[in-house]
């Protein structure tokens, strides 16, 4: 078979039948590419899912256009994303659609009222589980505690001040220290 | 333009949405808010319903807002916009600078966006916990059947960690949710 339709139609089979997300993804992706198709290492897979968490966007993405790209370089890499995407726009663009009718009959309405506090809870999982697996040191610590204390703040009291700034911000302060410690380091090596 | 402000709503979150899907719900909340483009309310069923259904939660969350927007070209326009910088990005990296994430100036810019994200989702998910629960805008009040519904929900979750010694699946957790949703507001 022609190496992009293999692509496209394996990567729209993982788009289609993953739920949960990236990190469900991930295995789906390792399961096909590197076990059945061998269109890639397990260090590879290992490699790029590490490049994936430094990198921004969802994950699928980052590995769906690694794989294509060294198949079949960039048309490759293009029909992978795009066969990963596909399926979940597809099935979004028709909920869409329906949505609002849907949730004008009251039982609906209030399962959602129920989803909604799920919801939340789904998002504060998150945050410990992040936490967990932070570095225990200081820096990050104080950042990650400013960033929550200006969110608050922002959540709370409507503050105009976006979340964007706020990770900018971060970046630049922590280059900002990185580069005053080599600037002392160099100092304190010179005398 | 609507189709420029989709594009680059969505552009700014997949340059930033470090940390997953998770990470991505505070900018998402963040873009949308602020343009006016969904109710928070309305959102927050939308990420329910990006959980639940196949495919990665920003590229769902994405197709949604474009199309309630814009139709069609809108859905079009903001999937490709959240897609395109992580796509840029690793072909960058496959293909020419496979040292750039070892860079040290990179590495420094990482290691603040990381737990800068963390605080962001840590404080995004407190506030909507208690924004359910508690309603802040006359007056202060507690809402007691969303009061209860978080409670079982929580006691859920750790007693099926506790007992099961796994994780609940969110999807398990969403549909429990709309269980209890019905019955404590249907009554």
């Amino acid at each position: 078979m022609n190496i992009l339709i293999d692509l496209f139609l394996t990567f729209a089979k993982i788009g289609l039948f993953t739920f949960g997300g990236g990190y469900a993804m991930i295995s789906m992706i390792e399961n096909y590419c590197v076990e059945q198709k061998k269109w890639i290492t397990h260090d590879e897979m290992m490699n790029i899912t590490v490049i994936a968490e430094s990198t921004p966007g969802p994950i699928a993405i980052n590995c769906a256009t690694f794989v294509g790209y060294k198949q079949a370089g960039f048309i490759g890499s293009l029909v992978t994303t795009f066969g990963i995407v596909l399926p979940s726009f597809v099935v979004i663009y028709f909920i869409s659609m329906f949505f609002d009718t849907f949730l004008e009959l009251a039982i609906i309405a209030n399962a959602f009222k129920g989803i909604k506090i799920a919801v939340g809870i789904l998002i504060l999982n998150a945050a410990v589980t992040m936490i967990k697996k932070m570095q225990k040191k200081f820096f990050p610590r104080a950042i990650m505690l400013c960033s929550f204390i200006v969110m608050m703040l922002i959540n709370f009291f409507s503050w105009n001040f976006s979340s964007i700034s706020l990770m900018l911000i971060a970046a630049a302060v922590n280059l900002t220290i990185f580069l005053l410690q080599r600037s002392l380091e160099q100092r304190g090596g010179a005398k | 333009m609507i189709y420029l402000d989709l594009f680059l709503g969505f552009l700014k979150v997949g340059c930033l949405a470090f940390g997953g899907a998770y990470g991505a719900i505070p900018l998402i909340r963040d873009v949308v808010l602020s343009y006016g483009w969904l109710s928070d309310e309305t959102l927050t069923y939308m990420i329910a319903i990006s959980e639940s259904t196949p495919g990665p939660i920003m590229v769902n969350l994405a197709t949604y807002v474009g199309s309630s927007q814009a139709g069609f070209a809108g859905a079009v326009i903001a999937t490709v916009a959240v897609v395109l910088p992580s796509f840029l990005i690793i072909l960058l990296i496959t293909a020419l600078l496979k040292a750039a994430l070892q860079n040290k100036y990179v590495q420094a810019i990482l290691h603040g966006l990381k737990p800068c994200v963390i605080g962001i989702v840590l404080a995004t998910g407190i506030y909507m916990v208690l924004r359910n629960c508690l309603s802040m805008k006359t007056s202060f009040s507690i809402d007691v059947r969303a009061t209860i519904i978080t409670v079982v929900l929580f006691t859920v979750i750790y007693s099926y960690k506790k007992f099961a010694n796994k994780n609940l699946s969110p999807i398990m957790l969403i549909v429990i949710s709309a269980c209890l949703g019905t019955v404590v507001y249907g009554i």
